[in-house]
């Protein structure tokens, strides 16, 4: 695997890969070391050209677990804001001895245009790119869904997952709609219908405007961001009517079954899209996500930097 | 000077030679000759000039993606013997200034007629008319009035403008997108942009202002003409509209006959053009349409870009994609050699009808003795390879870059003058 773009370029079998390859390295730096030494040597990248303090402490703090040089960069007040081109920049990195670009950028497919026109050698990671994908966001979550209902599954049929909210420009929505069907999830996608996109019905997922409707099925709840913005292009009338029909509150956590998770990617508008009494209660593994979402990236930077493939992780690591 | 085409495939049927003397065809018959050049036409279809309404040509004011002299020695490359280019340069060309200067770079050109288009609203921001009838009279000749890359969609100034040019026998070009149902709009909406995150422009942002703006000229009876065409349902409207005795032109561009959608997975922008390549179902409709007759004419809407324009990000990309040289081959493969329509239609949409709307009197002439010699000679079994190197346009924005098409243009003739011989241009006259 050269890039990581996009969760529809892989198989099955290269999903499990890299979550078994996060099990791994959780396993082996869940001591009191936390550091291995896998990619001494190394420099990643961080060109950030979208605010995201979370994802990009994510990858940093994954490649400094794996001994990698860290170089973070980002758009804001750089030259990048005097109109220097997105080739120009990551020539520039890449001239500076990037070895690998982990990529967010408010452009759907800049990850695939920075990883395929030509202009860079670097593997290259995306971290978001528009309202496409945030592969690695759908990978972390589908570590989380495993940890939760079986460290070994290799197929999540049989659960049935609700994503809920602006499903239209959510990119953890694609990624996670792409991926859960390639494990043979049963996938609901709810939201109001303006946040649907109109041919939802090419997606292969089921999609309801009720979120009460079958609320006592699920095995998963994936609440999504909103942004309130969206309000002001008519996508809902306010936050007030938003919540009523779609926020996760009380009311409807009671609803879900015993054994049922609440996920969030983060970060949360507690009130909005999840009442607060939600998102902290015992059924929520929010923050499990966010340290899922180290060893994830561990396994990600692993596979594009580090070996060929994945039996030969276990003896590396093993060493 | 005379020029002897010698064995030709004319429109009728006939192998004949075809002798020019001056500006005009001379004589039409076997075994003619002449002292002056002789060019073996075996196997070469003579057509008439081919005539485009849809071209931008960015001069004045970005130059360095294509001028009036480069943008014709585009066009006579691709047996267009009369141009017009769009009103959305800097300055835009709503005055009688801009038109003049504009027709005058073409004149010293000296390639091909170049017949300006102004714009409907000054400075193309749909709030007020530009002096029309200023440009009318001018020079340049105008007839055909657009504020393409963007649409009119004040329904009250839409009205206006066609009401304003009955008077001296004008159309207006209408660019149809409903501009708020279409904001951020990078490609088609449909379930490729769905995956793609690209935001959508729905088919109905261009069908609801057709469907208007055919209402709102006949009940003005006024010219109106529909650029590029794009969906399935505008075919529809349209033809609805003729079935009604409504008077109304429409074009489709060489690009909506042959790509779809799909294209934008790779997320390359040279696929990003406005309106957007839409599905294949759509092409479907197109072929159809401009075979049946619904659709009038083929127009290239040929935008070039420079590199650094297209080298980037889809979002960040401009909207375009250069045409005139593949229009031919395009209208070929997807026309002829599918069986879709035979070479007298071709003669139609690419010449006869665009100069009949545009008004331009010497093109779109059948080839007889006494018409003005405005001609293009094509290869119609030609195999070849796009390939962008070779463009002679100052862009090289082409989505065909080594795609393969049948039929080329060989010669071109313009105003009895050989701009084009075996596919080298010969130089211009400077007056």
């Amino acid at each position: 695997m050269k890039h990581l773009l996009s969760i529809a370029d892989l198989s099955e079998l290269e999903i499990v890969g890299i979550l078994d390859t996060a099990s791994e390295l959780e396993k082996l730096t869940s001591g009191s070391v936390k550091k291995l030494p896998t990619l001494r040597g190394r420099t990643v990248v961080n060109l950030f050209f979208e605010d995201s303090t979370r994802t990009r402490l994510s990858f940093e703090s994954a490649a400094k677990r794996l001994s990698a040089d860290v170089t973070n960069f980002s758009a804001k007040g750089s030259s990048v804001s005097k109109g220097e081109s997105l080739k120009d920049t990551a020539q520039t990195l890449e001239a500076m001895g990037a070895d690998l670009i982990v990529i967010r950028h408010p452009a759907s497919g800049a990850a695939k245009r920075l990883a395929e026109s030509g202009w860079i050698e670097s593997s290259v990671i995306n971290a978001g790119d528009g309202t496409h994908e945030h592969p690695t966001q759908a990978l972390l979550d589908a570590f989380t869904i495993r940890k939760h209902f079986g460290p070994t599954l290799t197929t999540f049929s049989g659960l049935k997952i609700a994503i809920v909210g602006d499903i239209l420009h959510s990119r953890v929505a694609r990624s996670n709609v792409l991926l859960l069907r390639k494990m043979g999830a049963d996938v609901t996608l709810i939201a109001p219908p303006t946040l649907l996109p109109s041919t939802i019905d090419s997606w292969g997922v089921r999609s309801s405007y009720d979120f009460d409707e079958n609320l006592e099925e699920f095995d998963v709840v994936m609440m999504l961001r909103v942004q309130l913005e969206r309000m002001n292009d008519s996508f809902f009338p306010n936050g007030r009517e938003y919540s009523k029909g779609y926020g996760l509150d009380g009311d409807r956590l009671k609803r879900l079954k015993s054994n049922a998770i609440v996920m969030h990617p983060g970060p949360m508008n507690r009130g909005l899209e999840i009442s607060a009494a939600s998102a902290d209660s015992i059924r929520s593994v929010v923050i499990d996500q966010v340290s899922n979402g180290v060893v994830v990236r561990m396994a990600a930077l692993y596979q594009l930097l580090g070996g060929p493939n994945i039996s030969s992780t276990h003896e590396t690591l093993g060493a | 000077m005379e020029i002897l085409l010698k064995n030709g495939l004319l429109s009728d049927g006939s192998v004949a030679d075809i002798r020019i003397v001056g500006e005009f065809i001379a004589e039409i018959g076997q075994e003619l000759s002449s002292s002056g050049e002789l060019i073996n036409c075996a196997g070469l279809r003579i057509l008439p000039g081919f005539v485009d309404l849809h071209t931008h040509l960015r001069e004045p004011g970005r130059e360095n993606a294509e001028t009036v002299l480069t943008g014709s020695r585009a066009a006579i490359r691709g047996g267009f013997t009369a141009i017009s280019p769009m009103a959305n340069t800097s300055p835009v060309a709503d005055s009688a200034g801009v038109v003049e200067q504009v027709w005058r770079l073409g004149r010293e050109a000296g390639l091909c007629d170049v017949f300006p288009i102004g714009a409907v609203s000054e400075g193309l921001e749909g709030k007020k008319l530009s002096e029309m009838k200023a440009m009318a009279d001018s020079a340049a000749k105008v007839r055909i009035f657009s504020d393409d890359g963007k649409c009119v969609s004040d329904s009250l100034l839409m009205r206006r403008a066609l009401e304003y040019v009955k008077s001296f026998d004008g159309v207006i070009a209408q660019h149809a997108q409903d501009p708020r149902l279409t904001e951020g709009a990078q490609m088609n909406e449909g379930v490729v942009s769905s995956q793609l995150g690209l935001a959508g422009w729905p088919a109905i942002a261009e069908e609801a202002i057709i469907a208007r703006d055919i209402l709102l000229a006949h009940s003005l009876g006024s010219r109106l003409h529909i650029c590029h065409l794009s969906t399935k349902g505008s075919v529809e409207i349209i033809r609805w509209a003729k079935a009604q005795g409504m008077q109304v032109t429409a074009e489709v561009t060489p690009h909506h006959l042959l790509l779809t959608d799909e294209t934008a997975r790779t997320y390359d922008p040279i696929y990003k053009v406005n309106p957007p390549l839409r599905t294949d179902e759509d092409v479907k409709a197109l072929r159809a349409a401009l075979a049946d007759g619904t659709i009038d004419i083929v127009a290239t809407d040929h935008a070039p870009h420079p590199a650094e324009d297209k080298d980037c990000e889809w979002a960040s990309a401009a909207f375009g994609m250069v045409g005139l040289e593949t229009a031919l081959g395009i209208v070929i493969t997807t026309m002829i050699e599918t069986g879709l329509m035979n070479w007298d239609r071709l003669i139609e949409v690419m010449s006869t009808n665009p100069a009949k709307i545009g008004g331009y009197t010497a093109h779109g002439l059948d080839l007889k003795e006494g018409s003005i010699a405005n001609i293009a000679i094509v290869d119609p079994e030609k195999r070849w390879t796009v390939d962008r190197e070779l463009l002679l346009s100052k862009s090289r924005n082409t989505p065909l870059h080594g795609f393969e098409l049948t039929g080329d243009v060989i010669h071109t003739i313009f105003n009895g003058r050989l701009v084009m011989k075996n596919q080298n241009l010969i130089g211009a006259v400077h007056e």
